[in-house]
């Protein structure tokens, strides 16, 4: 009992996945100001976000709409990013091997969180964040169908092991899956996956900050938007190293490569990064049939080449 | 200086309200976020709700419609809050100062923690006076 707490709390779930998170997320906005040409914010900006929202600013509750569920869902959100931040990362770091089927329940907690915004939004009565609510949920149909694609190729192409452990250890055997012609599909398929999870450009319908002001997280303040960072903070790690586990054969902690670790995950940033400054924000309506039949299709011309073995 | 306000001071987030205002100041305000000046090296980013907003930044004189909305947003924003009255309008009045819709400068609505003058002010007086104001926390 006492090993699962520490996995999930410490090592590697909530503190360390939020650490590595938020020095990514600093990543990402360094990219960003480098794009701009401008200088950027120091390492420890998110940190600093992060410990302002959590000890110094007042938590407003909302007059109207539900005050319980305004401030449970992001605790929640929270927990089931860490959850499956915990799932991902054991297997990755070699801690424990797992179960076999753990790669269906990361697959579902992955989802908790955007379910959490939709609820938390719904709960703060407040008409743009119900807006935003209601895009959430319209992304989260048009790419949920295509993530379980993704799973569920990745799955084929691992001979149908449902096992994030058994998934890297074949890689590790037989080279990584990125390195044919249908595991290039799947990663372009998996990084738009992603990229729509964690609600960035193109597909911040959600948010928009400048029509709709924050969307979804307009009334929150104080402690629990801090909770809120630190949920985005655990997904911007834990999404990449998803990806790098499934396609790039994972993680190997020994001697130099720690380095080439750290450079898989910032070279999946990086790639998330660009594509966010060098596109516009899509229409709901154009997001949906860019998933729905751009990314559906590829994913499925993908599970084809797997089958013959391509 | 505690860990508290080390982190309020490293990140402030700036919600800009703009009253009845010749956009003179609102463009000088995109102006500090472009290569030149990047404030995003002091931690400073616009954002879009006032209850994310540790700087209420007001440009613009503020007129008898303004009045109420201008309160509204200030208990909106959560505490503590730092208001920045923007430009020679929120400052005095400016220009405006006499008409007949004038509500009174920024400082008899609510309370003001910085003045930054100018019609309007150059990008390096906004930089200096929300740095003085950084001092100050």
């Amino acid at each position: 009992m006492g090993e699962i707490l520490y996995h999930f709390f410490v090592y590697p779930g909530l503190l360390f996945a939020g650490v590595i998170g938020g020095l990514l997320a600093w990543f990402d906005r360094k990219v960003t100001a480098q794009v701009q040409f401008r200088k950027g914010p120091p390492l420890l900006q998110p940190f600093y976000d992060f410990l302002k929202l959590l000890l110094v600013k007042e938590t407003i509750l909302p007059a109207r709409g539900s005050r319980a569920t305004f401030l449970i869902a992001p605790i929640l959100g929270l927990f089931g990013a860490t959850a499956a931040g915990t799932f991902i990362l054991l297997p990755l770091f070699n801690i424990n091997i797992g179960f076999e089927g753990d790669v269906m329940v990361i697959f579902y907690l992955l989802t908790i969180p955007s379910l959490t915004y939709i609820i938390g939004a719904l709960a703060s009565g407040n008409p743009l964040a119900s807006v935003g609510a209601s895009r959430e949920m319209k992304l989260i149909i048009s790419y949920e169908l295509t993530f379980l694609l993704f799973f569920a190729a990745i799955v084929l192409k691992a001979d149908q092991h449902m096992q994030m452990s058994q998934i890297i250890q074949m890689q590790a055997q037989s080279g990584p899956f990125i390195s044919s012609l249908s595991g290039v599909l799947l990663f372009i398929v998996g990084v738009f996956c992603i990229q729509a999870k964690m609600g960035m450009v193109p597909f911040d319908q959600a948010e928009a900050e400048t029509e709709l002001s924050e969307g979804s997280f307009i009334e929150y303040s104080g402690t629990v938007y801090a909770l809120v960072k630190l949920t985005r903070y655990i997904m911007l790690f834990i999404l990449p190293a998803l990806l790098v586990g499934f396609l790039i054969s994972g993680f190997n902690l020994s001697g130099t490569g720690i380095i080439w670790a750290i450079l898989k995950i910032l070279a999946v940033v990086l790639l998330m990064t660009l594509i966010r400054n060098t596109n516009p924000r899509l229409k709901i309506k154009q997001a949906m049939r860019f998933f729905l039949i751009g990314m559906n299709g590829l994913a499925i011309v993908a599970i084809i080449l797997t089958y013959l073995s391509l | 200086m505690g860990l508290k306000s080390f982190c309020l001071k490293k990140s402030l987030w700036v919600y800009h309200f703009a009253g009845a205002s010749c956009n003179n100041c609102d463009i000088e305000i995109l102006d500090v976020l472009t290569p030149r000046y990047d404030v995003e090296r002091f931690g400073m980013q616009l954002v879009g709700s006032p209850r994310h907003a540790d700087v209420i930044l007001i440009s613009g004189s503020i007129n008898q419609r303004d009045k109420p909305r201008l309160k509204e947003v200030y208990h909106q924003a959560s505490k503590p809050v730092f208001v920045v009255a923007f430009g020679a309008c929120g400052c005095t009045g400016g220009v405006f100062a006499e008409g007949i819709t004038f509500a009174g400068p920024v400082d008899q609505i609510v309370p003001v923690d910085a003045y930054i003058p100018g019609c309007p002010p150059k990008p390096e007086a906004m930089i200096s006076g929300l740095s003085k104001l950084m001092q100050t926390i």
